[in-house]
């Protein structure tokens, strides 16, 4: 037997019971990371097989939601700091061995390239809207258009974008597949804590950031060929998350004490029910099943799989982050 | 220069002045503390044995705060004092994820403030607050490099353990047997 007990007083919230300085904010930043990374990589590789015209939502349309998010995202990473005025010296510094970090910068990158590539394709996103139906949507795009010719340099480099496309597409590829795997990267690189420390978590992310981008394209998407497309697409990807998910907590299992214990969280402990009932559940097993019906000719709402999905992400980086904050050493 | 701690876990009776000496000394807010003490109970009963162990930063050879920080606020000083620029913390939170030992928090001011083995004292020679006020004498502060320090002596002389080396963090605070 050993038991250990706090004998002085150290009236700290945010240590004990258990480490919890990262909220709400943390598991929504990382999800909608992963859901940007996922829909621009799924614009640039398409731009860059030839398919702008066959797939518009996806190349085009869809690519408006990633700056809009990371900007919420930027907001909810600022907002969890608790030194909120230093902010800035994440971008006075650069730092190799630290994912947040490089992170940082990577995700500045891939926010000024989400940027500039819808905006290469105003023209199109207004027109779609216009052919949709969605006047006010047109209407706004439009609006947005006015201002930027009227700003000073930003025309001049929306005209050189446009002429570049196949270089900015290779970036958004090339950054965005660092952001994707950053977002589980940044968790693995905490020693401490047993749930987080295992590399896999980087493919699991990345794997679930763009299963989530298909989601969010798929909604989004108004013909019947892009839907089935992206549910064959999400089918592979789901399947691939989960065994992925599987090696992780073989990883576990098969490890010393610290990550047995991890892994009794899930397996008889408090996560068993909301990580393997809701989360495998409702959020990958189902919507697998309802695009293979899709796959079958059995006509699903898009809506239904895609929300799944959607949530499942979220819900997943809620479990890691919570749970990874649970886990920990023993001496 | 390498300095270390190694605290007697015989002679430790757990009264706690190591927690308000370094309260007073470096002036942490009410309700928090840089360094603790933890009682253990092991065994079987009725052959339990129960000591007190005074913790606090390991200043880690590999200090994985220091690694994941994304400003460089949480460094290395010279005698491996692990240590934070509070200009330079953006109170992100990593480095209290990163700790195995639990030993960073958040100021109420916002940054992650943790023990810095007093090193405004250990700079002029003296010891760090903790050790100088312990009133059964059983912790021993210095550097690793000198063969005469008493920390060195001490860890020549008596077996001893240091917390959760599997994390693989190279920790810098001792327990004597």
């Amino acid at each position: 037997m050993k038991e250990q007990l706090m004998a002085s007083g150290r009236n700290i919230p945010d240590l004990y019971p258990h480490v919890d300085v990262w909220g709400f904010g943390i598991p929504l930043y990382l999800f909608i990371g992963g859901l940007a990374a996922g829909i621009l990589l799924f614009a640039a590789y398409f731009y860059l097989k030839g398919k702008g015209d066959e797939l518009p939502v996806t190349v085009k349309i869809s690519t408006i939601i990633p700056p809009v998010i990371i900007a919420l995202g930027l907001f909810f990473l600022v907002e969890d700091l608790h030194h909120k005025a230093y902010f800035w010296q994440l971008m006075t510094h650069f730092r190799i061995q630290s994912p947040m970090s490089w992170g940082a910068w990577v995700l500045t990158v891939v926010f000024v390239l989400s940027i500039i590539w819808p905006l290469t394709f105003m023209d199109d996103i207004i027109k779609f809207f216009e052919e949709n139906g969605r006047k006010k949507w047109a209407n706004s795009f439009v609006f947005i258009n006015n201002i930027i010719e009227k700003t000073p340099v930003l025309p001049v480099v929306i005209t050189w974008s446009e002429k570049n496309r196949k270089l900015l597409a290779g970036l958004l590829l090339f950054f965005g597949t660092i952001l994707g795997i950053y977002t589980g990267i940044l968790l693995s690189s905490m020693n401490a804590r047993p749930l987080w420390n295992t590399a896999i978590l980087g493919p699991i992310f990345l794997t679930s950031g763009i299963s989530t981008g298909t989601a969010a394209i798929m909604w989004m998407s108004n013909n019947a060929k892009e839907k089935l497309m992206y549910s064959k697409i999400d089918f592979v990807l789901i399947l691939t998350e989960i065994v992925l998910i599987v090696l992780m907590f073989l990883g576990m299992i098969w490890g010393g004490e610290v990550q047995v214990r991890t892994a009794e969280m899930f397996f008889g402990g408090e996560f068993t029910a909301v990580f393997w009932g809701i989360f495998v559940g409702m959020g990958l097993v189902v919507p697998a099943i309802l695009e293979y019906m899709e796959m079958k000719g059995i006509h699903v709402p898009v809506a239904v799989p895609a929300f799944l999905v959607l949530a499942g992400g979220l819900l997943f980086r809620i479990i890691m982050v919570t749970a990874g904050q649970i886990s920990t050493y023993l001496f | 220069m390498r300095y270390a701690m190694a605290i007697d876990i015989k002679k430790c009776v757990g009264c706690a002045d190591c927690v308000v000496a370094c309260q007073t000394e470096n002036n942490v807010p009410i309700g928090y503390a840089r360094d603790w003490i933890i009682e253990k109970v092991e065994g079987l009963y009725p052959d339990l044995r129960l000591h007190f162990e005074s913790q606090r930063c390991n200043h880690c050879d590999d200090a994985p705060c220091v690694r994941v920080c994304p400003t460089g606020a949480s460094h290395i000083i010279e005698g491996g004092i692990v240590k934070v620029t509070h200009e330079e913390c953006i109170g992100c939170g990593a480095c209290i994820e990163a700790c195995p030992y639990e030993a960073r928090y958040f100021h109420p001011d916002g940054y992650v403030d943790k023990c810095t083995f007093c090193d405004h004292r250990t700079s002029q020679g003296d010891n760090p607050a903790c050790v100088s006020v312990c009133p059964t004498h059983c912790m021993y502060f210095g550097d690793l490099d000198d063969p005469e320090s008493p920390v060195s002596k001490i860890l020549r002389e008596r077996e001893h353990y240091a917390l959760a080396p599997e994390a693989g963090t190279k920790p810098n605070v001792f327990y004597v047997k």
